[in-house]
């Protein structure tokens, strides 16, 4: 499944970074300490977040993510949609929670391999 | 085979531009052929020691250095110094502020990714004299896929 089919089936809402949302999505990671999410979120996955600031792309570029969806009505800050346009991650709204969504993610076979790399 | 060598200057809790070296190493790497799974962990290593650099210290300096057998990041500040680098090197042990957990921040383990990450960790610090964190990683013949017409 790629990014695009994520927005199409879930209702998601790309707010930024929409140029990055052909890539294929390789796992699912919840998490919102940063430093956590950088050692354990597995590469090319999708991941929810409560931060909205822009170390979050940073973040995806360097764990090499799918994209990074906001749950819950958070909106991104601007420095954050503008690096994120640059960086080419799209970041993603939903308005359910981040609980919802994985499970709706996991039910559409949507499964990480390893725990790491 | 000369060094490459690359070298950036960290400003302190700048967030805005905070992360911007370790991507640009990442795409260094990846345009010298490093092999993928040396790059996730440099990339790592590379973010933790930024972070802390722009977080905890002052006047950051951040360079990289890929030789023919290593990848050598060595980043040092001038900020206040680690007073007890084995506490800090405990899982969980942060410093970091009430608002910079708020930003996710400060869960203490940016230094136990960079000891796990790398294949050798060294610090230098002393309280009120800054702090200089070297990693390295090593280059097997294997860990380097060679592109023909590269000079690295
Ligand atoms: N460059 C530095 N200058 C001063 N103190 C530092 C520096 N790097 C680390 N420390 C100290 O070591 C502690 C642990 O660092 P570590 O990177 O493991 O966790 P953190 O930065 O607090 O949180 P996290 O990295 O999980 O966001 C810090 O809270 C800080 O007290
Ligand atoms: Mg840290």
């Amino acid at each position: 499944m790629k990014t695009q089919d994520l927005i199409d089936q879930f209702g998601l809402t790309a707010a930024a970074g929409k140029a990055g949302i052909d890539r294929e999505i390789a796992g699912g990671y919840c998490g919102d300490l940063l430093s956590e999410v950088m050692a354990n979120a597995p590469i090319g996955c999708v991941w929810m977040t409560i931060q909205v600031h822009q170390n979050i792309v940073a973040v995806a570029v360097l764990r090499e993510m799918a994209a990074i969806v906001l749950a819950m009505d958070n909106q991104p800050d601007l420095e954050t949609c503008e690096k994120a346009d640059r960086e080419k991650i799209p970041i993603l709204l939903y308005n359910g929670s981040s609980y919802e969504l994985a499970g709706k993610l996991y039910a559409a076979g949507i499964v990480n391999e390893t725990a790491d790399e | 085979m000369a060094a490459l060598k690359k070298s950036f200057q960290l400003k302190s809790r700048d967030f805005i531009h905070a992360g911007e070296a370790s991507i640009s190493v990442q795409n260094m790497l990846k345009q010298i052929g490093i092999e993928s799974a040396l790059i996730r962990r440099v990339a790592i290593c590379a973010y933790e020691g930024e972070m802390n650099a722009v977080m905890h210290g002052e006047n950051g300096s951040f360079r990289i250095e890929v030789n023919t057998d290593k990848i050598i990041l060595d980043i040092s500040d001038e900020g206040p110094g680690i007073e007890d680098i084995a506490k800090a090197m405990e899982k969980g042990f942060s410093t970091a502020s009430e608002e910079y957990r708020e930003m996710g921040f400060g869960a203490g383990m940016g230094l136990p990714n960079m000891e796990t990450h790398s294949d050798r960790l060294d610090i230098e610090s002393e309280k009120g004299q800054g702090t200089r964190v070297v990693m390295r990683f090593s280059l097997s013949p294997g860990s380097r896929e060679n592109k023909t017409g590269q000079s690295a």
